[in-house]
């Protein structure tokens, strides 16, 4: 199902507009409606999430243009997906447009410019054809200029839309962006005006937007580009916390705030918030000597440069740039006689250089997938060279063929991306399935492809019984091929006792990305395999053999683990939550959840091991985490400021009691929870999270928090083939939801619970949940049936309210999402339940009101 | 004096409100003749297979029919007009005829709806129909000529004004608008109708249903559910829904997704299931009853009725089951800028 992208701050393209764009306007005027339509599929695919459409141009037929584009951008999906802004000072323009729009398009613009009966009279044409739009803040008078005009007049022109039942959702305020700058003094408030006039406009008028178009601003200084994108981006620093919602303006026009020069940022913020006398004078002397400096910082930090070809591309590879990777390759080719000599000479020799270095430990994950990048770039251009060259098809002579999947109901794919980049570097051929991989798929695809062996992963409980199913069917069909199992919740022990005998072959499991190149090559090898394989098989048998010896002896009975429960001092219960209602956060601030990021987790998953700070000092690995940790920071700068993901979460409060282990919601929903069976030593108690309820009344939370909007970002890496920005994103992703539900429950404690409202803690007492309550999640070892989590968010009605989806295996969409239930009890800990007995299991599926079978197979990790 | 709209309302708080089921077939069945079709109605062309001709020339096999559904329990009956416009009566010679074809239809239902509201003291709505003509704005029926357009915004809008009028003219308390496999086609009947609004100075409420081309939830022109609503909340549609498409079981996450976002009441008119390899629908009355009765079960649904296939036995089995259950309660929506292309994007307001 696909929900609905929300955004806060949208950036529209210019680049389909005649006056915003001269290349654009060429091919309008000269016809080239086939290369128009591309410029505005490259709009979509960098991003824009609007598309402006703008015919005035003098020598145009503005309505013939416009209709003709218009139709044409309709019958392309990747285009016509996104909203349209049909934007023209000619109203029969804009009403041409609209025949031919069929979503729900922006018209820009209406205003009183020609009096109240035909601002009107647009307005409710803009009703009937179904259209948001932008109103100028212009009148009779002509275009406002001062603060108090451009609120004047954008409340008149509320009052009248509002009158004749416009939605005022559907109004966009755009309160006239003017040049600064220019040595003429009454210009200089321009800026400031704009975005103190949006603070009151934002005010006075619920619920409407504003938008303004930004190279106005910069106009005296054409020609200087530094300063213009520097301007623009101060000035939207300033004026999107006023309010702006919406800018037209190139995406490439823009800087991130905190990289601009500091002297020129100044500069700016003089100009724009009229900080100083003489500000205009200031900016005006400093732009000279910004006037080409990109190019000659460029040019020094470039030695390498110079090199030959083959010690450039080399160099290119080690260190990872890819700048220039295309060109060298193309130089390279040029000057050998077949394109594949280029792979199978300095590319190859490069990557086994990298190989030898990461292999050697002086290299890390995250240079590796840099790496890879360069290498796959030059590649991909030089692929059709190759395929030109016929007899040439099919040489580059791959170690062996690899599928690779997560497996069906999981979406998690972190992991799987690194082993497959690993894997591209030392020379296998990867074919990548992708996430929620149906098992006749990868069969399928692993018998066309004449596959040596298929890797599965998955990161969440109930993918290992699809692993299963996966190896059950690879029986059935009788191959022959290994198989690798990967992913965090995956083990060696899981492997041996449950997927291994369910698949004749050899089943493998892969510790980690640094093994995965190992075990392909013996499994690959004439020589080592038989071996290799015999090794895995008693290893495996072992495993089996020591937990059979293991039984079942040290399970209690059911009954005498709830006699050993533990016994909470309910007088010590929390109170009823002060804002009991449920809450909902549309978009929790980026820069405030980036401050209590836990980083560990972060580099681990790039297998760097060690805590943070530490780390980045570290004297093996701390380069790499340092490079890496910049790398995080640069990014993390862009989304913020390019506002690329969305937090959103929601939490609400129960009031409950308790029957036995059960949590019993006051409307009757029941909450099963499981208790801990292995026998403990004298004093431990058998704990069940029900044990943290009162069973005379008490109240319990729960929470779901998601980071939407990434998927246009992974589709740009994708499309450039850089998976190191890819990982580096999904694992970002991860560390916002991770910190969005710490925060949340931070939040909750103190305020909306209140439970706590005087805790102080440090980010590093945070990490270390140094606090009152737990938050366990569905699916985690104090609540291992992931089966409970759409109850939750039946609860919570957490997909309409925030946008996150469950997936069979009740794998969260967005894939960077947390849930849980919140416990406020002083004595709520974290437990894992781990092996239960079969007749919990009975009983707890009686409780659940489930298939026996179905309970047995979402419980199967804590049955064995 | 309360409004169609009102009245609506006030019942669908009640229960889930049951419409009517297809025409086509139940016509079908009936073996009718070439000069049943004509009659004397002079028409050049051959009018077999023009359903929408009856009301003038055999208007007692409609009236039977309707008079089936409202036996079977229907609250709302519809017209029997989904081509009732003039560029499908083209391809029989009749579009002269739109005017007083949409009239009579509506007025047949009309009077039936009275009879049986008179009976038993329970409202009964008569829905005029409006199919989204054989034409689409938003394609281009040349491979090579993607910009090519058969018709235009304004032409489409003027056809679809000519049958809006004649509907309301004859008694029809809403404006259909159904099968919508064009989200333009559909806007451009919202602005005929809201210009028709003005015309005649007072609300002429439309209630919408959307058809899906393929499982993944799009229609023809490529909207998903979501981009739909967006694209035509303008209209504000006492009631909006998905018709067609394909059976209950396949629809059910389209309405269900629907139901989640909007402040209209829902309305669905599945299929008898998909149809078997003659082509025909052969799914049992109870099959459809039991599947509907789910979607009742979980509050979902306000209005249920059958599409292709289905029969006054469904109808009635479907009133059966879901009698007595509770309604779908209305989605509050929040304020935000809902704009679409062919996928959603909303702005918070």
């Amino acid at each position: 199902m696909n929900d609905a992208t929300t955004a806060r701050f949208v950036n529209v393209g210019e680049r389909t507009n005649v006056t915003g764009s001269a290349r654009f306007k060429k091919l309008i005027l000269s016809g080239d409606y086939t290369t128009a339509v591309e410029v505005a599929r490259q709009q979509v695919e960098n991003g824009a999430q609007i598309i402006d459409v703008n015919m005035d141009e003098g020598l145009l037929d503005a309505v013939e243009a416009m209709t003709t584009f218009l139709k044409l951008i309709a019958a392309e999906p990747d285009i016509a997906r996104v909203p349209t802004m049909i934007d023209s000072s000619r109203w029969e323009v804009i009403e041409a447009g609209l025949h031919w729009v069929s979503g729900k398009p922006i018209v820009n613009s209406i205003s009183l410019k020609e009096g109240e009966d035909q601002f009107l009279e647009h307005a409710r044409k803009c009703m009937a054809y179904g259209a948001a739009a932008v109103v100028m803040a212009f009148d009779e008078d002509g275009q406002a200029d001062t603060r108090t005009r451009k609120v004047e007049i954008c409340k008149r022109a509320y009052d009248l839309l509002v009158g004749i039942g416009f939605p005022p959702e559907d109004i966009i305020f755009d309160p006239n962006v003017f040049a600064v700058a220019t040595g003429i003094e009454e210009h200089d408030r321009y800026g400031l005006d704009f975005i103190e006039a949006v603070r009151d406009i934002k005010e006075q008028c619920p619920h409407v937007h504003t938008s303004g178009g930004l190279s106005n601003l910069s106009f005296s200084f054409r020609g200087n580009e530094t300063v213009r994108r520097a301007m623009h981006s101060v000035f939207l620093y300033h004026a999107i916390p006023a309010g702006l919602d919406m800018a037209i303006v190139n995406a490439g026009q823009l800087d991130v705030y905190d990289q601009i020069d500091p002297k020129l940022r100044d500069a700016c913020e003089d100009v724009i918030l009229m900080r100083r006398e003489g500000a205009t004078e200031a900016l005006i002397d400093l732009a000279e000597s910004f006037k080409g400096t990109d190019k000659v910082a460029e040019k020094q930090a470039e030695e390498w440069r110079s090199y030959d070809v083959v010690k450039r591309l080399e160099y290119a590879l080690v260190r990872g740039i890819d700048a220039h990777v295309v060109a060298d390759a193309e130089e390279a080719r040029q000057g050998a006689d077949r394109p594949i000599e280029v792979i199978e000479g300095p590319l190859m020799a490069g990557m086994n250089t990298v190989g030898d270095l990461f292999g050697s430990g002086k290299m890390f994950l995250p240079q590796v997938v840099k790496s890879a990048r360069v290498m796959k770039k030059a590649v991909a251009h030089l692929i059709p060279f190759i395929e030109e060259e016929k007899e040439a098809l099919g040489v580059t002579q791959a170690k062996g063929k690899i599928i690779m999947a997560t497996v069906k109901g999981d979406v998690h794919d972190i992991g799987k991306n690194i082993v497959g980049v690993v894997l591209r570097c030392n020379g296998y051929d990867v074919v990548d399935l992708g996430v929620m991989v149906p098992w006749p798929k990868i069969l399928e695809t692993a018998k066309q492809e004449n596959a040596d062996m298929i890797g599965l992963s998955g990161l969440i409980t109930p993918s290992l019984d699809e692993m299963v199913t996966v190896a059950e069917e690879m029986q059935r069909a009788q191959m022959k091929m290994p198989l690798l199992i990967g992913g965090a919740t995956t083990s060696k022990v899981y492997t041996a006792l449950r997927i291994d005998p369910a698949y004749k072959g050899p089943v493998i499991h892969v510790l980690d990305a640094s093994r995965a190149v190992g075990v392909a090559s013996k499994l690959l090898s004439d020589t080592q395999r038989d071996d290799y394989v015999g090794e895995i098989e008693v290893d495996y048998e072992k495993v089996r053999i020591s937990r059979e010896k293991k039984g079942k002896s040290d399970l209690l009975p059911l009954a005498d683990a709830r006699a050993n429960a533990f016994k909470a001092d309910f007088t010590d219960k929390a109170p009823a939550p002060a804002h009991p209602e449920q809450h909902v956060f549309d978009d929790w601030d980026l820069s405030d959840l980036r401050d209590c990021f836990d980083w560990t987790p972060f580099f681990r998953s790039w297998e760097l091991a060690g805590t943070f700070p530490a780390i980045l000092k570290d004297k093996v690995v701390g380069e790499s985490a340092s490079s890496l940790y910049e790398d995080a920071q640069a990014m993390l700068d862009q989304i913020i400021a390019e506002k690329w993901l969305t937090a959103r979460g929601t939490c609400g409060f129960w009031h409950c009691t308790r029957d036995g282990d059960d949590v019993i919601l006051d409307d009757g929903t029941r909450l099963p929870m499981l208790r801990q069976q292995i026998a403990k030593s004298r004093d431990r108690a058998n704990f069940c999270l029900s044990d943290f309820i009162d069973p005379t009344g008490d109240w319990i939370g729960g929470f779901a928090v998601g980071i939407h909007g990434i998927e246009p970002h992974l589709e740009r890496f994708k499309a450039d083939n850089d998976d190191y920005n890819d990982i580096l994103l999904k694992a970002l992703a991860d560390r916002f939801a991770e910190s969005f539900a710490e925060r949340l429950h931070q939040h909750v404690r103190t305020q909306l619970w209140g439970y706590a409202p005087r805790e102080q803690l440090t980010n590093q007492a945070l990490i270390k949940e140094q606090y009152r309550g737990i938050r366990p999640a569905p699916g985690y070892p104090a609540c291992p049936d992931h089966t409970l989590k759409p109850i939750l968010f039946d609860l919570l009605d957490a997909t309409n309210k925030v946008g996150i989806t469950l997936t069979e295996s009740q794998a969260m969409l967005p894939t960077s999402a947390v849930s849980g239930f919140y416990f406020a009890h002083p004595e709520s800990s974290y437990f894992g339940v781990a092996r239960i007995g079969e007749d919990q299991l009975e009983d707890y599926a009686n409780r659940r009101g489930m298939e026996l079978s179905t309970a047995q197979r979402w419980l199967r990790p804590n049955l064995h | 004096m309360m409004t169609a709209r009102e009245r609506l309302l006030e019942q669908a708080k009640q229960r889930i409100l049951i419409m009517d089921g297809a025409f086509g077939t139940e016509i079908q069945n009936k073996g009718l003749k070439e000069d049943d079709y004509a009659g004397d109605l002079g028409l050049g062309h051959d009018q077999q297979g023009n359903n929408d001709i009856l009301a003038l020339s055999k208007p007692e096999v409609l009236a039977e029919i309707t008079r089936d559904y409202l036996e079977a329990g229907s609250d709302i009956v519809s017209t029997n007009t989904f081509s009732a416009n003039s560029i499908s009566q083209a391809d029989y010679g009749a579009e002269g005829l739109v005017r007083e074809l949409n009239v009579a239809s509506a007025g047949l239902a009309r009077k039936l709806a009275d009879e049986y509201a008179a009976k038993d003291g329970r409202p009964r709505f008569v829905c005029g129909a409006i199919g989204p003509t054989n034409k689409t704005l938003s394609l281009s029926p040349e491979v090579e000529d993607p910009g090519y357009r058969e018709i235009t915004f304004d032409y489409l809008a003027d056809v679809y004004q000519e049958q809006a009028a004649g509907l309301i003219e004859g008694g029809a308390d809403f404006i259909l608008i159904e099968t919508i496999f064009d989200t333009l086609n559909a806007k451009a009947a919202i602005f005929a109708v809201k210009r028709l609004e003005q015309e005649l100075g007072h609300e002429v409420p439309i209630m919408l249903s959307m058809t899906l081309t393929d499982l993944s939830g799009r229609n023809l022109s490529g909207h998903t559910v979501e981009a739909f609503w967006h694209s035509v909340r303008h209209a504000n549609p006492v009631a909006i829904g998905l018709n067609c498409s394909f059976g209950a079981e396949q629809l059910r996450p389209h309405v269900q997704h629907l139901a989640k976002l909007t402040d209209s009441l829902i309305l669905a008119y599945p299929n008898a299931g998909l149809p078997n390899e003659l082509g025909e629908y052969d799914e049992m009355p109870e099959t459809t009853a039991a599947f509907l009765r789910e979607w009742a079960d979980e509050g979902m649904v306000n209005m249920l009725g059958g599409c292709c296939g289905s029969t006054p036995a469904h109808i009635a089995a479907i009133a059966e089951t879901v009698a007595g259950k509770t309604p779908r309660a209305p989605v509050k929506v929040v304020p935000a800028t809902r704009l679409a292309g062919l996928e959603p994007f909303v702005m918070a307001a």
